[in-house]
């Protein structure tokens, strides 16, 4: 292709005077951004290929590197952005649908940053999670309508009718669907490992189960979706639980395809289709098209594996979210995964990621108060995603209706994503989303098992520091529990619709 | 392509008979779970009436035949096993099914053999929207589908692997062929849109006008004939049917023009 006539995105500064000449920004740049120039002997940046990953500028060993913004300089003001610019720029370049990764860039409105949590004072004792016992643990499933009991020999009481499997997990924190292929195969064994030390679960996302990751199957929640890549019997038989999915926060109502340049020769093993192959996840299910349909296919997987653990749906949050909700409810899922509009993905036509769907707040809350009205809360468990970033995220996520939240980009980020959003391109840096066996080297999977893990660790023991400081001893006293939120600069119709009161009233 | 280990025979004298009348599904795929935890090989239904996931997610060597007509998603799952149904079928047989054969005397509804990885679905009548939608072959694992009668819109869309045939005999149970719509076609319209692997043959004359951008249609090559010749005999002996004049022909094949169909979609 021509040189694009696009400006780069990064500027970026090599300080001469600490440069050694070592080339190993030459051999790191996946982009291929640094050369050497035989005739300066020195390397030389071609800068519209740099995508901002930072990883030349971390190893650099003398920190001569600094990758920067490129001066934004338009003679427009605020409407047109140079996002705007640029990616009208690119479409004429290609007439091609401009592509993104990871969440939405825009500035959409966060509730989460205007929303603040509660603390004891005085009237109830605030607990100290250092020396007493507080609660994180969480069960992910259905709960019967009533328990019914019987007697058996010698009048002794026994449950009446066996309850619904549940999915029991040490913190309400989950790993989000991230298929092999669109991460690497030692992305997929650091987040697995990490589940399994901390006793939570991973989710295949939907590229099947690698025969490297199947020790990690009873802590994985499988996906099968609309393109049924690699759902064997085996794979629904030992997973811990099954999700269908049917949207994503980042791509609500269409589908996906791997490309086929990433459909390597273990990757086509997992997916059970060729080597460069595209493949393709339809927009729709095709046995899906109605709320009856869908609990075909979620009674076809109960009946599959005998009933013997959870299925659940995972959906974009959208408009009518909550009937849909209810709907999901009577088809018989066990639990419902809601993504907002800032979920994260591999790769998804921009205009869909920045501008379809609605923030998971918002949706949390018309879903949980819904199902109250209907009666249904106890029937499913709410797992929330789209844009957690911090385990203040998760509480408020928690007091707004969640039973447990999925996180995906922290995940990644504490592999050591550095939020590039070129997923798409098959050359992240950070040997993360790629499937370049010399850049899939660098995440050494140990290391990454124990940066997940410690992540885990460290925000469950900030929520517990939190719970502490309200006086209770159980994430289960603020599941649900919109009195420990209060609103800072919110409408009333935004306060109305999360449930929640202005930050200065009363309880 | 290789073809898999040939599915166990029908179910003989000495099957396991389970009476299906007024059972719920759950009860009744527990009884055929209790069956084969008991050892049954071989097991005969009598008067399924809409029962749902007969087979689903079954595995092994084990032969069933269902009397009456089975509700869906029919060896959805499945592993291994032989369902022969004496009767039609409704939606979704051998939904994302592994391997095994599935063989319906009658007509089935929509999406027979949808994500199918790997057996064979055959049936002898007509059947619905979507046949064969998304089958996909890896391997050793070629799933197959084979239509007695004519098809409906969207046969083969977005197929990435296998066979699927369409061979426009009359119907199943003596009766003339169906129409696949109004114009009394074999296939519906958009057939093989989003194709991008695997080949559909038909069995006479196809209309281009009903076939989607993506896929060429071209006479059935040795390649093809040699696949017909192996899946061919079975069908035609699952249903007792003579299987020279089926192979006759004339054949057409439609094949995807590409494996990658959206390759230029995106601006990089
Ligand atoms: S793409 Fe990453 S490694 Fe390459 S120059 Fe830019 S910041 Fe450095
Ligand atoms: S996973 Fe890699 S490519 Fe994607 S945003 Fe993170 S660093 Fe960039």
């Amino acid at each position: 292709m021509a040189r694009t006539r696009v400006a780069p995105d990064f500027a970026v500064r090599r300080d001469t005077a600490r440069c050694i000449n070592c080339k190993a920004c030459v051999r790191l740049c996946a982009n291929g951004v640094h050369v050497w120039d035989e005739v300066a002997g020195a390397p030389v940046a071609d800068e519209s290929k740099c995508v901002g990953c930072h990883f030349c500028e971390e190893h650099c060993p003398t920190r001569a590197l600094s990758i920067e913004r490129a001066p934004a300089e338009t003679t427009s003001g605020g409407h047109w952005t140079r996002s705007a610019i640029r990616g009208i720029g690119r479409q004429a370049e290609t007439g091609g649908i401009l592509l993104g990764a990871m969440g939405n860039d825009r500035p959409q409105m966060a509730y989460f940053d205007r929303l603040v949590l509660n603390a004891a004072q005085v009237t109830n004792p605030s607990i100290d999670p250092l020396r007493e016992p507080m609660e994180l643990k969480t069960f992910i499933g259905s709960r019967p309508d009533r328990i019914e009991i019987a007697r058996g020999a010698g009048g002794r009481p026994r449950l009446g009718a066996p309850l619904p499997p549940l999915l029991e997990i040490e913190t309400p924190i989950m790993f989000s669907a991230m298929s092999y292929g669109s991460i690497s195969l030692n992305a997929c064994r650091s987040l697995a490992g990490a589940a399994g030390e901390i006793g939570t679960c991973w989710n295949t996302g939907e590229g099947g189960l690698h025969p490297d990751l199947e020790s990690c199957a009873d802590r994985a929640i499988v996906q099968v979706a609309s393109g049924r890549f690699g759902v064997t019997p085996e794979y629904l038989a030992r997973a811990a639980a099954i999700e269908i999915k049917v949207g994503q926060g980042a791509k609500p109502g269409i589908g996906g395809h791997l490309p086929g340049g990433k459909v390597t020769e273990d990757v086509s093993r997992t997916r059970r289709i060729p080597v460069g192959s595209d493949a393709i996840s339809p927009a729709p299910h095709h046995d899906i098209y109605s709320i009856e349909d869908l609990k075909q296919l979620i009674f076809a997987l109960k009946e599959a594996t005998r009933y013997s653990k959870p299925v659940g749906v995972k959906i974009a949050a959208v408009h009518n979210v909550a009937s849909i909700a209810i709907g999901i409810v009577h088809a018989g899922a066990d639990f419902i995964a809601i993504d907002g509009i800032r979920g994260g993905t591999g790769a998804a036509p921009s205009v869909i990621r920045d501008h379809v769907g609605i923030p998971i707040e918002l949706a949390l809350a018309s879903v949980d108060q819904r199902l109250r009205e209907e009666g249904l809360r106890h029937r499913v468990s709410i797992i929330a995603a789209g844009g957690i970033r911090s385990s203040a995220d998760v509480l408020k996520a928690i007091a707004l209706g969640a039973d447990a939240v999925y996180i995906a980009t922290a995940a990644l980020v504490a592999l050591g994503c550095h939020v590039c959003r070129t997923c798409y391109l098959g050359k992240c840096n950070w040997g993360i989303a790629t499937q370049d066996p010399a850049l899939t080297r660098r995440l050494n999977p140990e290391v990454g098992q124990t940066r997940a893990a410690n992540l885990l660790r460290a925000w469950s023991h900030e929520i517990k520091e939190m719970l502490g400081g309200m006086g209770v001893n159980a994430i289960e006293s603020v599941r649900g529990n919109r009195d420990h939120l209060r609103g800072v600069g919110l409408s009333q119709v935004e306060l109305d619709l999360l449930g929640i009161k202005h930050a200065g009233s009363p309880w | 392509m290789t073809t898999r280990a040939p599915a166990p025979a029908r179910p003989g004298p000495a099957a396991v008979v389970i009476d299906a009348t007024g059972l719920h599904y759950r009860v009744l795929n527990e009884r055929i779970h209790a069956a084969v935890a008991a050892g049954a090989r071989s097991i005969v239904l009598e008067g399924v009436c809409g029962q749902r996931y007969i087979g689903d997610g079954l595995e092994g060597d084990l032969a069933i035949e269902v009397r009456g007509v089975p509700g869906s998603d029919l060896g959805a799952f499945m592993r291994g096993p032989r369902i022969d149904v004496r009767a039609n079928a409704q939606d979704g047989v051998g939904n994302t099914m592994s391997d095994g054969l599935v063989a319906v005397h009658g007509d089935a509804g929509d999406i027979p053999g949808h994500s199918m990885r790997g057996g064979r679905v055959y049936i002898r009548g007509d059947a619905g929207y979507r046949v064969g939608i998304h089958m996909k072959a890896y391997g050793d694992e070629f799933p197959v589908v084979i239509v007695g009668g004519t098809v409906r819109d969207f046969v083969g869309e977005y197929m990435a692997g296998g066979l699927l045939v369409v061979l426009g005999l009359p119907g199943g149970h003596g009766r003339p062929p169906g129409r696949a719509n109004d114009a009394g076609r074999l296939l519906g319209d958009f057939a093989g849109t989003g194709m991008h692997g695997g080949a559909i043959l038909v069995r006479g004359a196809v209309d281009p006008r009903c076939v989607g951008r993506e896929v060429a249609i071209d006479p059935a090559g040795p390649a093809d004939l040699a696949a017909l010749g192996r899946f061919l005999p079975e069908f035609c002996a699952a249903f007792g049917l003579d299987a020279a004049p089926v192979m006759a022909g004339p054949f057409q094949r439609l094949s995807p023009r590409s494996n990658r169909p959206y390759g230029a979609l995106y601006a990089y």
